[in-house]
């Protein structure tokens, strides 16, 4: 490897994929069998593309959450009220910006979206 | 201008993008590639002068730049600026620094469409995608740029870093799109080149000479794809579309910078062989399987190039067409296109009826051409009242002099005295 190579070889830059949705009264047993197997085989279909999966997380009903304002008031709910809610993310590790495009289209859709974003390299 | 500077001249307008791309496999950085370019430019006006024309001059600056760039690296690690560009190792074999670049000391074909694909990248805001284009591949100069798009060089120059922010930042890559990605991707790049056409083509304001010449780097690309991409039909469609109507360029305003409608202007001056050129592209861009956007606009625009009279155009296949185009890229500008082509067909009552079907649609609300067209079908069934009252409303919204101008005057027509 010669050393303009060695320079310009960095690591993988990682996006988060936020997964935004509708709530379901039932929470996760409401999930449709099949965007439940398409969310669990994304896994093996993000390793074929030589990506990595850096965290993955799913997030328990809204309803749970706690929002901490300035001046310290703390409320029951989300900070941003909307149909869809933030449902889980993933942190992956991708070759470029197309390929993590391509990773949010493995994750099915049902009435919310799925967004990445480049996250800050430090 | 001496020989010299016209072969510089030439060579920049020709050469910028390949010579551009060439570098940026070295820099890995678009600021310092730029830099590289802009340098070895300089320096061939000198050593031209001196030395003559080079017979390759895209393959002299070509080698000039991409020695600046390795003597820039070589300096100072610290010149890359943070602006660093994901690039992918050559198909042809390894990148050797200062080596051959694909065949004789010219970047390979396929970096100068990578470069137009990395501009036109759907993460970037569409005014983004075109002042880059302008800057990496036409090579314009920001001031030129701003001048174009009616804003001060401070805004332009903001907009092109911030540009080339997001695509270091969020490592938007300097590569082809895979073969999935392709069609979506290549319809991207057309837009935007059809954009910069038809900002040129009815500028809002500004000097006549930026205007057209915007419009002229427009062709310009669309040759340069059509030349990298021979054998996709909507590239074809894209050059057809923008020759048929840059060959009307010279009667599109009368002598008093008056809008004139297709109607009244004068067949004889225009460009024949451009319509030519765009007729046989269409014939080749609509066969084998579904058209595209482009290939069918290129089918009408070369119809209406082509037709002896307003009259005599043959209006029934140009709605066959627009039904077609409709189909490929259902939008409310081709519906209400479309409507004028009813009206020459079925009449202008029912052509109205079509057009008052599409009042309902928010994204036609700014367009100042719905209440135009829509008081062109009022007068031309006498309802002149009604009529004044449409042209009232497109003035209000319509924000070129030459068409405000036109506007004007039908409305003084049709207004009650």
């Amino acid at each position: 490897m010669s050393e303009r190579d060695e320079r310009t070889e960095r690591a993988m830059p990682r996006y988060a994929i936020l997964i935004y949705e509708k709530e379901t009264p039932g929470g996760v047993d409401d999930i449709p069998p099949e965007v439940m197997e398409a969310n669990l085989s994304a896994g093996e279909k993000i390793a074929a593309m030589g990506a990595r999966v850096v965290h993955e997380q799913a997030l328990e009903p809204s309803s749970a959450t706690r929002t901490i304002r300035k001046g310290g008031l703390v409320t029951d709910g989300p900070f941003i009220e909307s149909r869809e809610v933030i449902a889980g993310f993933f942190v992956v590790e991708a070759a470029d910006l197309d390929q993590a495009v391509a990773i949010g289209r493995l994750l099915p859709i049902m009435d919310g979206a799925v967004e990445v974003r480049p996250l800050l390299a430090v | 201008m001496t020989p010299v500077q016209r072969a510089v001249a030439d060579a920049h307008r020709r050469e910028w993008a390949t010579v551009l791309a060439a570098t940026v496999r070295v820099t890995r950085d678009l600021d310092l590639a730029e830099e590289c370019v802009q340098d070895a430019y300089v320096a061939a006006l000198d050593a031209w002068t001196r030395g003559g024309v080079p017979s390759r001059p895209g393959a002299w600056l070509t080698t000039a730049a991409r020695h600046n760039a390795l003597d820039a690296l070589r300096r100072a690690r610290t010149l890359r600026s943070k602006l660093h560009l994901l690039v992918e190792p050559e198909e042809s074999g390894a990148e050797v620094p200062g080596g051959p670049v694909g065949e004789d000391g010219r970047a390979v074909p396929g970096d100068r469409l990578r470069l137009a694909f990395l501009c036109c990248h759907p993460a970037l805001a569409i005014e983004a995608r075109v002042a880059l284009t302008l800057r990496l591949v036409c090579g314009l100069t920001v001031p030129d740029i701003a001048r174009a798009f009616l804003v001060s060089e401070t805004t332009m120059a903001a907009r092109i870093t911030r540009a080339k922010k997001k695509i270091a930042a969020a490592r938007v890559p300097f590569r082809m799109p895979g073969p999935e990605e392709l069609p979506e991707r290549l319809d991207g790049v057309l837009t935007v080149i059809h954009l910069l056409f038809t900002t040129g083509h009815t500028a809002p304001a500004g000097p006549a000479l930026t205007k057209d010449d915007i419009a002229g780097r427009a062709l310009d690309l669309a040759r340069m794809l059509h030349g990298l991409m021979p054998e996709q039909r909507e590239v074809r469609g894209l050059l057809a579309l923008l020759l048929a109507n840059h060959a009307r360029r010279a009667t599109r305003t009368a002598a008093d910078g008056r809008l004139l409608p297709l109607e009244e202007q004068d067949r004889s001056a225009w460009d024949r062989e451009a319509i030519t050129e765009a007729h046989e592209l269409v014939l080749t861009a609509l066969p084998g399987g579904a058209p595209g956007r482009f290939a069918l606009q290129a089918a009408i625009a070369s119809l209406h190039a082509t037709a002896p009279t307003y009259a005599g155009t043959d209006w029934e296949q140009i709605l066959v067409l627009y039904d077609a185009l409709l189909e490929a890229w259902p939008s409310p500008v081709v519906a209400l296109n479309r409507a004028v082509a009813v009206a020459m067909v079925r009449g202008p009552a029912a052509a109205l009826a079509e057009v008052e079907a599409l009042e309902g649609d928010g994204r036609l609300a700014r367009h100042h051409y719905l209440p135009a067209i829509k008081a062109d079908l009022l007068r031309r069934q006498g309802r002149n009242a009604e009529a004044a009252t449409a042209y009232e409303r497109a003035l209000a919204l319509a924000g070129n002099d030459a068409e405000r101008a036109f506007l004007a005057g039908r409305l003084a027509e049709t207004a009650p005295p």
